[in-house]
């Protein structure tokens, strides 16, 4: 046994060695022969008889080479060799032909793997966390897109936490961070930095161990504890330059001295899982204290002991929660908490799984298409090298041979295209992975890795045999002697295999018809979305975070407000400017509002309401429009007056049928007046209801987040950013070094999963459709030219250019017309699947359908043209006598 | 491919091979085929040239060694010399051979013995 393994291994270290073994064999038999000569000298017979019969003895030279090969090396890879070097000869003759399959398997290869890529990090792969499957996500049930609903009171958790017996931790983030937050303050210009806060035990909880340094300590959580931060890894590389030393230090935010008592590691990306394209710098202790009467502002993340079940932990939760209280100190307010708990990894990507598997599909109809295609290409070159394998047949190549020769073939191809299309990906997907500014979860950690190398090469081979299938067949059952007599022009050759060639133009269209359609109907739902009357105007408005600490002094506060806002206001090319702390599809909040009670009328109950507190000038700078009543004015904030301004929608639910301007509601724990009523605004994105908004003048100081400035003007930001930088510098000289962020960014962030949905499939359809109309071609074109004789003779006898173009372009459109049918059938059913993901548009709408066979046929007859152009120019003289 | 026929042929001459080195110690290609064919008599009529198929087959297995020398006469061949674990292979070949020759003998010496059945 032993002895056989080591001579596998010297078989197949022989097999590397060829040259040097080759030319001691040859130096071993020269010496036996002269020997052999010596000898028959040494006998007495003449040179030439000596030398004769030394090699009749030794018997072939040659024979005892290739078996002494045959002996010590592996037959096996010197066939695949010669395989090989024939595949390179045969595709190296055929270059065109070459370079457009590599090409045409790299596109569908490429598109392949990167969406693998991205489906393998959004949805397959499980959360960088130690045993991702116990991390729930605590949310209220009836939370919407409003997120003061889906957080919870300092006290509600700190009840849940003590009451729980599900979790082996509960903890949570502070959930209304805006970006730009802190400011690092050292020799320069303060330099901007987005920081969450933590609640105790958030890093233990996801399991998440520092890089450098430790994590929070219990006592970091207690009002007036010295300050400490921890820092994201990329922040530290970019900001502290991977400075080890940084641990330790203290270092200066928001003129606070803050000490930095560790790193987290590179593979913890807070924004990726809990806040798609956001990028946070630096994390600091929730302190429960601090935030007791702020209402609800935790999200909640928890870890499922062992051997407790999501079901199991979900019963308690509905037990516990309804009786937890908003604030201790406040008994009577009645929150009715409830609690959807929900796998961490599903709450994630769940909403996105559809969106992905489409995705998924579509690519695979692309993959079907090229494979279709190079079908059908190679079909066209079997019929052309058919007197090739005949002739090889002929001199002794065995059927299975030939047919081993043609996989070699079909594999390199697939091979050359899978190598192209793996590089493609790659650059593909470290390009999606740093895109920002699209919202997709874990977006960020897709990356080419060993799963999706498997994926490649899985598909890769799927590729070579769907492709490589029917050519193989019609060569191994073809009668290769028939085809060598035939001279290939009879009128009975071509019937089978036309219909196969059919066939496969047939399921293409079908193919591309499917792809189209899906697209079309994206497409429309996109424009729709872009459509959609948000109630403000994005473009031409711009937003920089701007820093006016006044210290909480409500006074000193609205007088530097009104500061800033006349002098940018007065600069030339700016039409308004207002601030606001918040803006729309960024951040929000909730609070609650009632209508107060009049005469023989009770106060109503509370609803819930997205809360902006904005000074004059907002509304006009972010294009609000007022249906009714007034703005805020600076007098409003001067004086302290407690005004608000209200949405349709609340005017809708609180006053119907009423004006409400005039009247008084009940908001955020005081009385105020309402002033105006403004037009619907989409808070969340463009897709989803508008709900209901408040708008509050500036009177109070309300969190450590920095506000917006947000200006409407002709300019571009980028010819403004200096002078009003200059006033915001002059009024204040701590203002940090942040950038204009156009308003249509926001919208874009939030319709960017659509966009990107949208975009993907797009080109697909696009390359699915110019594949279908290259196979078509393809198709034509060849039988055209196999034609050529028959279209020679019909001319001959009195069909006119006309007729012959026409009767191609004829047969063209009725493949066209069966493959538009079978795949409108289709699309039918497959649209119905993607419903969910539509926009104001019917998975049935005629537009799309009209739209794609349209296109297809307009697309089907420009390939369909050319061949029958040139159908039309055969001179029958010519044709005939060519024969 | 007619393997089975080949296989047995080889194995026969890989069983000479090891035979002879035993017998005659250090030897190159041609002094091992001279060799075989004065032993068979001239009965077996060996293309020398396969012979070293045969050698590298065994030199793989590790049951015999080759290595670069000098001949008597100054020329310049490789020798080779079976190793201790040719030589139990070659023991144990060899008993094969044995019994499977004298089975052999046993069954072709085998008389009619007239009647069917």
């Amino acid at each position: 046994m032993k002895d056989r393994i080591r001579q596998s291994w010297n078989r197949v270290r022989a097999s590397f060695l060829r040259g040097a073994l080759d030319q001691e064999l040859d130096a071993e038999m020269a010496s036996h022969l002269d020997m052999a000569i010596e000898d028959n000298l040494r006998r007495g017979m003449t040179p030439e008889e000596a030398r004769r019969q030394a090699l009749a003895h030794f018997g072939g030279v040659q024979q005892a080479r290739e078996r002494q090969r045959e002996a010590r090396g592996l037959p096996f890879l010197d066939v695949l060799g010669q395989d090989l070097r024939f595949t390179f000869r045969t595709l190296r003759r055929d270059l065109a032909f070459t370079i457009v399959a590599v090409l045409i398997l790299a596109l569908g290869i490429g598109a392949n793997v990167a969406v693998f890529s991205v489906v393998n990090a959004i949805l397959l792969r499980p959360l960088p966390f130690p045993q991702p499957d116990r991390l729930v996500r605590i949310v209220e049930k009836t939370g919407g897109t409003n997120e003061s609903g889906k957080t919870y009171t300092a006290d509600a958790t700190q009840d849940f936490q003590q009451q729980n017996r599900s979790f082996q931790s509960v903890s949570g983030y502070f959930a209304f961070t805006g970006p730009d937050n802190f400011k690092l303050i050292g020799n320069g210009q303060p330099l901007p930095a987005t920081g969450i806060l933590v609640a105790e035990n958030f890093f233990q909880t996801l399991a998440v161990e520092p890089a450098l340094g430790r994590l929070f300590r219990p006592e970091e959580f207690v009002k007036h504890a010295q300050p400490v931060v921890l820092l994201s890894y990329p922040y530290w590389k970019r900001q502290f330059h991977s400075d080890r030393s940084i641990v330790g230090r203290t270092v200066n935010y928001n003129n606070t001295s803050v000490t930095v008592i560790g790193v987290l590691p590179d593979t913890f990306d807070f924004g990726s899982v809990f806040s798609p394209g956001a990028r946070i710098d630096l994390f600091a202790p929730y302190i429960m204290d601090d935030f007791r009467n702020d209402g609800n502002d935790l999200a909640l993340v928890g870890r499922l002991k062992p051997g407790v079940t999501l079901a199991a932990a979900q019963r308690e939760a509905d037990e516990i929660f309804p009786r937890l209280l908003f604030e201790h100190t406040h008994p009577e307010f009645k929150p009715e908490y409830t609690a959807r708990l929900t796998v961490l990894k599903d709450y994630v990507s769940g909403k996105l799984r559809r969106s992905l598997i489409i995705l998924w599909c579509a690519v695979g109809l692309i993959l079907l298409i090229v494979c279709v295609n190079l079908s059908s290409l190679l079909l066209v070159r079997a019929a052309a090298r058919s007197k090739e394998f005949a002739m090889r047949s002929a001199l002794g190549a065995g059927r299975v041979r030939l047919v081993r020769q043609l996989l070699t073939e079909t594999l390199v191809l697939s091979g050359a295209g899978a190598l192209l299309g793996f590089g493609l990906a790659y650059a593909l997907t470290s390009w999606l992975a740093h895109q920002g500014s699209i919202a997709l979860p874990l977006l960020s950690t897709a990356r080419v890795d060993g799963t999706v190398l498997v994926w490649t090469l899985l598909v890769a081979v799927v590729a070579a045999i769907l492709f490589g299938l029917a050519p193989g067949l019609r060569i191994a059952g073809g009668n290769l002697q028939e085809i060598l007599k035939d001279t290939g022009h009879g009128a009975s050759e071509g019937r089978k295999h036309d219909r196969l060639r059919s066939a496969l133009v047939i399921t293409e269209v079908a193919l591309a018809c499917v792809l189209l359609v899906g697209a079309g109907l994206l497409l429309r739902s996109f424009l729709k979305v872009l459509d959609v009357d948000l109630g403000f105007e994005p473009s031409r408005a711009a937003a920089i975070s701007v820093d006016v600490d006044s210290g909480g002094n409500a006074a000193k506060q609205a007088a530097m407000w009104q500061n800033v806002v006349s002098r940018v206001s007065a600069l030339p090319g700016v039409e308004a400017a207002g601030i606001s702390d918040n803006l729309p599809m960024s951040r929000n909040r909730g609070w609650g509002i009632a209508a107060k009670g009049e005469a023989q009328r009770p106060d109503s109950p509370h609803i819930g309401v997205f809360v902006y507190i904005i000074s004059p000038g907002y509304l006009k700078a972010m294009g609000m429009r007022l249906v009714r009543g007034r703005d805020v004015t600076w007098d409003d904030l001067a004086n302290n007056r407690n005004v608000v301004i209200i949405n349709q929608a609340v005017a809708r639910q609180l006053w119907p049928g009423r004006d409400p301007v005039g009247r008084m509601a009940n908001t955020g724990g005081a009385d105020a007046r309402v002033i105006g009523v403004i037009e619907d605004v989409r808070q969340s994105g463009a897709e989803d209801s508008t709900g209901t908004q408040e708008y509050l003048p500036a009177t109070k100081q309300f969190g450590p987040e920095g506000v917006n400035l947000v200006i409407r003007s002709k300019l571009p930001p980028s010819a403004l950013a200096m002078t009003v930088m200059r006033v915001l510098r002059q009024i204040n000289p701590g203002q940090p070094a942040t950038e204009f962020k156009p308003i249509q960014a926001l919208v874009d962030h939030a319709t960017s999963p659509r966009r990107f949905l949208t975009l993907l499939v797009s080109i697909f359809a696009t390359l699915g459709l110019t594949l279908a109309a290259l196979g078509i071609y393809g198709v034509i074109a060849y039988t055209v030219t196999r034609r050529t004789q028959e279209i020679g003779i019909r001319m001959a006898l009195g069909a006119s250019r006309g007729r012959v173009q026409r009767s191609v372009l004829l047969r063209t459109m009725r493949l066209v017309a069966i493959g538009l049918v079978m795949g409108s059938a289709v699309s039918f059913g497959v649209s119905r699947a993607i419903a969910s993901l539509l926009f104001g548009t019917q998975p049935n709408d005629a537009v799309t359908y009209a739209g794609m066979a349209v296109l297809l046929l307009g697309v089907a007859l420009l390939a369909g043209y050319l061949p029958a152009r040139r159908a039309s120019r055969i001179d029958p003289i010519i044709a005939l006598r060519t024969n | 491919m007619p393997d089975s026929k080949l296989d047995l042929l080889q194995g026969t001459l890989d069983l000479m091979v090891l035979q002879t080195l035993a017998a005659m110690g250090t030897q190159h290609g041609y002094g091992i085929a001279r060799r075989i064919e004065q032993v068979s008599g001239n009965e077996v009529l060996l293309n020398q040239g396969t012979i070293y198929a045969s050698l590298v087959r065994l030199q793989q297995r590790g049951w015999i060694e080759g290595e670069w020398g000098t001949s008597d006469n100054n020329r310049k061949a490789k020798f080779y010399s079976i190793t201790r674990r040719g030589r139990k292979q070659l023991a144990e070949d060899a008993a094969y051979w044995q019994r499977l020759s004298a089975v052999m003998g046993r069954v072709l010496a085998m008389e009619p013995e007239g009647g069917e059945r």
